[in-house]
């Protein structure tokens, strides 16, 4: 991993400069846009690391990486690229308990509403924000997705350089716990799930019984469905556009 | 003659590579223009431009030329053009040759797997809606991701291309599947959730029934 090659000054000593917490440096990287910031006084309490320790290697070292406390004994440094992999998979894990919590998921909604997590590409679903989501609690199965609240479908990132960042870090459990608590997206998306797209050919429909007619209607069919884009100029305000 | 011609020069702008070629021998043939009427008293000239015949000043590829009133118009020419090329044998070939080597990318539907999407248009009359991206799997239409791409007129592709496609060459509609995502908090389904996903899988076997009776 070549981004943990920015951690080696502060690694070994942790006296990196006072004021930017290790936990602040990883979620500014570019790849991490996704990550919020894990407060201090969680990632400290023992009881919400409980079991951790089986999944990270060189969990000690790794966790006072992360908190940005002094290693006990000191660090060979061959071994400085394997404790700051895991500190980013320890931070992830952590991450991944705390934005289930209520301090977690207001940092959350934070990002939230400045967009950090980007739109959902399907047109009809008219920019929904999206929400990171693993299939995985458990690290190394599956990188992150995007989950629209609208279509409640999964997106691939659209950014490559999001395409190494596991699913775990952020579980299957967020994105149900969040929009539980901002019943606002639902009520604005049950009103643009009743749009659904159509092929058409000349301005006629295929019929279903076509061979190369629909077949995935359902997909996007609520028991609200309507027809999206009528008659041509329909459908879609220009002006919007 | 130049070494590229204008229509090479404009599909290698960075952004257009959802067009195809468009044949010359389309362009001249002025039945397919029918009803074009971009600019009647200069439509000589955009053609000439398209074409290269005739076309002595070679005004291509110099960024100051883009605000030319000729040059804008050539551009929103050729794309009417092809929108009508790609509903032709040889624009359904070429658009069919661009899809499979996944030139217009990929469906960010993480259930499609990677599904080689096709450019389709919202509207058949132009500056109404940018194109958008058809995935023949989902059977559903996405934004285009690259910026770039995402500021082209949609009735340069059409709304009928990617259904005249399929129809044309149906061993490349891909395999779909009745895969679905079911959100789940603590691995237990959302009730709400769970009784729509219900609800569509019902309807799909409805549609696989009513077609299999057939």
């Amino acid at each position: 991993m070549s981004e943990s090659m920015a951690y080696y000054e502060s690694d070994g000593t942790g006296a990196s400069s006072m004021d930017e917490t290790w936990a602040m440096k990883f979620c500014m990287q570019s790849c991490n846009q996704y990550f919020c910031e894990v407060a201090d006084s969680f990632m400290s309490d023992e009881f919400n690391l409980t079991g951790l320790s089986q999944l990270v290697p060189r969990y000690k070292e790794a966790l006072e990486l992360i908190l940005d406390l002094e290693h006990e004994n000191s660090v060979p440094i061959p071994e400085i690229p394997l404790i700051n992999q895991s500190g980013e998979l320890l931070y992830g894990l952590i991450h991944a308990r705390y934005i289930i919590t209520r301090q977690g998921l207001l940092a959350m909604l934070q990002k939230y509403k400045s967009n950090d997590f980007g739109t959902c590409p399907r047109v009809l679903c008219e920019d929904t924000g999206l929400l990171p989501i693993g299939r995985s609690d458990l690290p190394g199965y599956e990188t992150v997705r995007l989950y629209c609240p609208c279509c409640r479908d999964i997106y691939m990132p659209t950014s490559e350089r999001f395409l190494a960042v596991d699913g775990a870090f952020f579980g299957s459990s967020f994105a149900g716990m969040f929009l539980d608590i901002m019943p606002g997206i639902e009520k604005r998306a049950s009103q643009i799930r009743k749009q659904q797209f159509q092929l058409k050919m000349f301005g006629f429909n295929i019929s279903p019984l076509a061979k190369f007619g629909p077949r995935m209607r359902w997909l996007r069919q609520t028991p609200e469905s309507e027809d999206f884009q009528k008659s041509d100029g329909g459908g879609i305000d220009p002006s919007v556009l | 003659m130049e070494e590229r011609s204008w229509i090479q020069e404009f599909l290698s702008i960075p952004g257009n590579e959802l067009f195809c070629e468009v044949d010359v021998e389309f362009i001249i043939d002025r039945f397919n223009l029918t009803g074009i009427n971009t600019s009647p008293e200069r439509m000589q000239d955009i053609i000439d431009v398209v074409t290269g015949y005739g076309n002595e000043f070679d005004s291509y590829g110099d960024p100051d030329m883009v605000d030319d009133p000729t040059e804008i118009m050539a551009r929103h020419f050729y794309g009417m053009v092809h929108a009508r090329f790609i509903l032709s044998t040889r624009g359904i070939q070429k658009m069919l040759a661009k899809y499979l080597n996944g030139e217009f990318g990929k469906c960010p539907r993480a259930l499609c797997r990677g599904q080689a999407v096709v450019p389709i248009g919202l509207h058949d009359i132009p500056h109404v809606s940018f194109v958008k991206l058809y995935c023949p799997k989902c059977e559903d239409i996405y934004h285009p991701f690259p910026l770039r791409q995402s500021s082209i007129d949609g009735a340069y592709f059409g709304t009928t291309a990617p259904a005249m496609m399929f129809q044309a060459y149906q061993k490349y509609i891909p395999r779909h599947s009745s895969e679905q995502f079911v959100l789940k908090v603590f691995g237990f389904k959302i009730h709400e959730h769970a009784e729509l996903a219900r609800w569509q899988q019902k309807k799909r076997a409805e549609l696989e029934q009513e077609r299999s009776g057939h």
